[in-house]
């Protein structure tokens, strides 16, 4: 017994010692997030006292935003990026003083936010908690298309204005729901200018292969762009998923081989894209042109070293892609917000220089969105605030955002469509490039990849 | 037909080094009939000491493998004193749950400490084609190393003092402590060995695949049905049986979609424990 | 001994149950309807699970299973042949009846660590099976239409609804969890797990024992999983089946003490309310798993008869009143 209770003393103290590791560690990312919002605390309390002083003249409401971040679980990275580009938002908003409205009040934001696990058991119960008890005016979804349908339900009950961002799936929005709206290009628009961008480089390339994660996301993406690239006459030779789990793509691969294609597409997130990706370049198949979801956008995705050159990726913002007032005059719409190098350096400065993924311009737009429609609305009234959402229109340097309005998918977004970027092997090194849409692109295609 | 002996010999490679991971798994079952809930994480484990080995001090992969050997052993002892040992004659509930707790502890840590962002190591030697056919260096390395493990350990258990008592405990610990063999060293040991050969089996891995944290759930799955396959407490049958399951791995996808592998491998596994509990290579108790 | 306080044990199982779903109701918040939701679900899974796990000694790993398996059911025939939600809930509760009765034919010969195997590879195999079988959605699962709340008054409504039923569905089983344990069949299913050998010597028929008691066990998750995923409004295979939520069944179950009928009532409330404070702590949110990772090895170390069971030890008075 005595001894047990030495060892279990022991094991204590070695557990205290792992877990200061640990925080030691963990100043990269997760830390991050703490320091935003624990600032976000600090700033917006030093609105409270700011307002205090100058109450006389112009009152201040504090808007409450309510969201659930993965701090553990396998969406981890992804949504603590969303979360960090949230927070920028939300900081740079408050540190200005916060949104003034026509009658001269001043609308600053608190963040309220719980860790969802990456699943969806608790995210209702968590989301009820926001709606309700921390009385959350508005609310972000959480990261991924499973948890953000589960959200939706509780918006839709509360009839709380809901942006979601990280959740693509066109599903959640064609279910009747009315107070949630959509700041990611729907899956069903992923991979389809994929097929242009293969048609403008080379007519001659005939034979498709989609290759996919037996997932929710993934399935919906290639199973609207194997529809496209048949209408536009392309013939599928292999049209195939592999499971989430799935970490030896040798067998599959082989399997790629034998049906012969010009071209692979598909892919799902970013674990499997990268073993996928990595794995190709090392049977050395013979394909002309890959493009892969999710993984190659990352940052991270330059680990894999020549593995990735020539890979195609799908990305909903990147730094390269110039979205200006410029841009958004000849287009004939209004501007709104800070432009991309601003985003970029703001974010670095705020997150010891990590670089941004699109998840976290997809977090901050987020923000903006809610922004522009309080704005607009000139209210906090969520009523207003729904009706501003929907007639918006307009271009920020996340790109285009407007929202559909019909009775069947109310709140997808019908503006906003994908750039895709290419990893290529320049004098700077490896670095990714935008190469489509042409009018976006800051380098042209390696093709075929090497 | 390449296409198939391809596919094939891509899953034997494998399979080595599945057989290394359920090895571990297996012989801990043998020894003290405790089904650890906790090897995934450990292979996890194995995985990041062997990139943070390699990325921060810049060893070689397969140097680095010996100190990853070595701290697995340390930790599975750390981890029998303190989880197991108060357990180990109780119910399997207690036990399973003890290693199931350790599991917790290890994700919940690694998590926080890691986050779930995967990790690539950036080691390659190169392919060989014979023919249309084309082999990784890096696997086919990990299939000779898992087979000089494999060797390694035939070796410890038959060949020396603690092996021998590994041995007669297995076999008997009633009857082998009267013997005056100190039980609890050598089943600390035996723990020791399998979180070992779980460590080894991560490094191994985690020269060829990126992975995460989250990573060896997988390879727990997998030693589950392939400790089944070969019998479970049995570590030849265990080599054996992640060579068979590498194969139907490679073979399944050239004649049905990927995505049955799974259903057909945990159908396969939940069969054999009903026909054959034993394990396909194991005599009847 | 006798009238009501024959029936102690019982009556306090039933108050605590009762007291957790009134609770919401005098409060009036949504957000105690939230926890108490997520409460209930685990106090009605813990004490299926108990039925087999604590009467009979044989450790599932694969419960979840009957959750999703009825979940999926039902929430097809909700979604997609636009069944009502009652006969839904029935189909979910007989889909997980049958799968468990023909499980019990075949894997509960097998016994101990076997036996747990061979649950995480039924759950595992069905997972996959599923992620595969079109008619259930594949890999993209099913999603539920608003419209079908407004059947049911509208969403807030129907979130009050799904409370209602899991009440009265945990109150269901914690009347069979009592029943049986102080059934002749129960008394079969004990000396089961004591002994099953000595058992069958003494005149239990063990292999039908064990299967009803496992059909028993399974019935319930399976109605559960159909209301579960009615509320979520979505279902995909690897949240309907995922292994985790198993082994944190099993926790609750060993936190509460096993083979009692307060034990997983105890135990889903502690655990749920325990990760509830976690998760939503400053101090532990970052290595919260850890933290309750620690705590249950503390628990399976030193009070392995669970709560219930140390306190039936300790003070023998109260053995009539916790059972």
């Amino acid at each position: 017994m005595k001894r047990a209770l030495i060892l279990f003393s022991l094991l204590l103290v070695f557990a205290l010692i792992l877990g200061a590791c640990g925080g030691g560690n963990t100043n990269n990312e997760p830390a991050a997030a703490n320091n935003a919002s624990s600032s976000s605390a600090d700033t917006s309390s030093a609105a409270d006292t700011s307002t205090d002083e100058a109450m006389p003249e112009a009152k201040t409401e504090t808007v409450v935003i309510g969201f659930t971040t993965s701090q553990t679980g396998s969406q981890n990275v992804s949504s603590v990026r969303q979360v960090n580009g949230l927070m920028q938002w939300m900081n740079a908003v408050n540190d200005a003083g916060g949104i003034e409205l026509s009658d001269g009040t001043k609308v600053t934001f608190e963040a309220v936010t719980y860790d969802d696990e990456s699943n969806t058991d608790r995210v209702q119960e968590l989301y009820t908690r926001l709606a309700t008890e921390d009385e959350a005016d508005f609310l972000i979804s959480p990261y991924s298309s499973g948890l953000t349908a589960a959200s939706a339900v509780i918006a839709e009950q509360y009839g709380k204005v809901m942006i979601t961002t990280g959740a693509a799936s066109d599903d959640t929005y064609k279910q009747g729901l009315t107070t949630v709206f959509q700041a990611y290009t729907p899956a069903s628009r992923y991979l389809t200018g994929a097929v242009d961008l293969l048609e403008s480089l080379d007519p001659s390339v005939k034979k498709l292969a989609f290759v996919y994660e037996n997932s929710k996301f993934s399935t919906d993406v290639v199973e609207a762009a194997k529809s496209y690239a048949e209408s536009k006459g392309y013939e599928i030779v292999l049209f195939e998923g592999y499971d989430p789990e799935t970490t030896d793509f040798g067998p599959f691969i082989n399997k790629i081989q034998d049906s012969g294609p010009d071209a692979i597409l598909g892919g799902g997130h970013f674990q499997d894209g990268s073993t996928f990706a990595r794995q190709l370049n090392e049977k050395n198949i013979d394909v002309k042109f890959f493009t892969l979801l999710v993984a190659p956008p990352e940052p991270d995705f330059a680990d894999l070293g020549d593995a990735a050159v020539g890979v195609i990726g799908p990305s909903q913002w990147e730094p390269l892609a110039a979205f200006t007032p410029e841009s958004a005059q000849e287009a004939g719409l209004e501007w709104f917000g800070i432009t991309s190098d601003e985003f970029v350096s703001a974010y670095e400065a705020n997150y010891e220089g990590e670089e941004p993924s699109y998840h976290s311009a997809g977090g901050y737009v987020a923000g903006l969105i809610l922004q522009k429609a309080i704005l607009d609305a000139d209210s906090i009234d969520p009523d207003k605030v729904k009706a501003a959402l929907e007639a918006m229109d307009l271009l920020t340097f996340y790109g285009h955002i407007k929202f559909d309005t019909t009775a069947e998918a109310h709140g997808l977004q019908i503006g906003h469509s994908m750039v895709y970027i290419q990893w290529q092997d320049g004098d700077a090194g490896l670095a990714k490039q935008v190469v489509w849409p042409i009018e976006g692109a800051t380098a042209d295609t390696l093709y075929p990849m090497p | 037909m390449d296409f198939l002996l391809a596919s094939v010999i891509d899953g034997l490679l494998l399979g080595f080094v599945y057989g290394i991971a359920a090895m571990g798994l297996t012989l801990i079952w043998g020894v003290m009939n405790v089904i650890n809930l906790a090897h995934g994480p450990i292979i996890a484990l194995g995985m990041f000491s062997l990139y943070f080995i390699f990325s921060l001090l810049g060893l070689n992969p397969y140097l680095a493998l010996i100190l990853v050997a070595v701290l697995g052993l340390l930790l599975g002892i750390l981890i029998y004193f303190v989880a197991v040992h108060r357990v180990i004659d109780a119910p399997h509930l207690s036990t399973l749950l003890a290693t199931f707790s350790v599991n917790m502890i290890i994700i919940g840590l690694g998590t926080a400490a890691f986050t779930a962002s995967p990790r690539n190591v950036e080691f390659s030697l190169g392919s060989f084609t014979v023919g249309s056919i084309t082999l990784l260096g890096t696997r086919l390395v990990a299939a000779v190393l898992a087979l000089a493990v494999t060797g390694g350990l035939y070796l410890f258990l038959y060949r020396t003092r603690p092996g021998r008592y590994i041995r007669a405990v297995a076999n008997n610990r009633d009857a082998a402590e009267l013997m005056g063999v100190p039980s609890a060293q050598i089943l600390a040991l035996s723990f020791g060995l399998g979180t070992m050969l779980a460590a080894i089996s991560g490094g191994l891995i985690a020269t060829f695949f990126p992975f995460t944290i989250l990573a060896g759930g997988v390879y727990e799955l997998k030693s589950f049905v392939i400790g089944v396959l070969g019998g479970l407490g049995n570590p030849v049958g265990a080599l054996f049986g992640g060579l068979i399951l590498g194969v139907l791995e490679g073979i399944i996808p050239t004649f049905m979609p990927t995505t049955w592998v799974p259903v057909l491998e945990f159908g396969l596994f939940v069969l054999i424990l009903l026909v054959r509990p034993q394990g396909l290579f194991g005599a009847r108790k | 001994m006798s009238g009501w306080r024959k029936y102690t044990g019982l009556i306090v199982t039933l108050l605590i149950v009762l007291l957790l779903t009134f609770w919401p109701l005098i409060t009036g918040k949504d957000i105690t309807r939230e926890t108490i939701f997520t409460i209930l679900l685990s106090v009605a899974l813990a004490s299926s699970l108990n039925i087999l796990l604590g009467y009979t000694g044989y450790v599932s790993f694969g419960h979840v299973v009957f959750f999703g398996l009825g979940g999926y059911v039902g929430f097809y025939l909700l979604s997609v042949q636009g069944w009502s939600l009652w006969i839904a809930m029935l189909a979910g509760g007989a889909a997980s009846a049958i799968l468990a009765f023909l499980l019990g034919k075949a894997i509960l010969r097998l016994r101990g660590g076997y036996f747990a195997l061979a649950t995480i590879g039924v759950n595992e195999a069905m997972r996959a099976f599923i992620n595969n079988f079109e008619p259930f959605g594949g890999p993209v699962g099913m999603t539920l239409n608003f419209q079908v709340y407004r059947d049911y008054g509208g969403p807030a409504q129907a979130l009050w609804l799904s409370f209602y039923m899991l009440a009265a569905l945990t109150i269901i089983v914690v009347i069979i969890s009592y029943s049986v344990r102080m059934s002749k069949f129960g008394l079969g299913l004990l000396a089961i797990r004591e002994d099953e050998d000595a058992a069958e010597v003494m005149g239990v028929i063990a292999p039908n024992v064990k299967t009803w008691a496992y059909v028993l066990s399974a019935i319930i998750p399976g109605i559960l999983g159909v209301i579960f995923f009615f509320k979520n409004g979505n279902i995909e295979p690897a949240p309907a089946f995922r292994l985790h939520f198993s082994i944190e069944m099993i926790v609750m179950v060993m936190l509460g003490g096993q083979g009692t009928v307060l034990g997983p009532v105890l135990g889903g409330m502690g655990y749920q309310s325990l990760r509830g404070y976690l998760l939503t702590s400053p101090l532990f949110k970052n290595i919260q798993l850890a933290v309750a990772g620690a705590l249950l090895l503390i628990i399976v170390l030193f009070v392995p008869a669970g709560v219930v069971g140390w306190l039936r030890q300790r003070f023998p008075a109260l053995r009539r009143v916790l059972q």
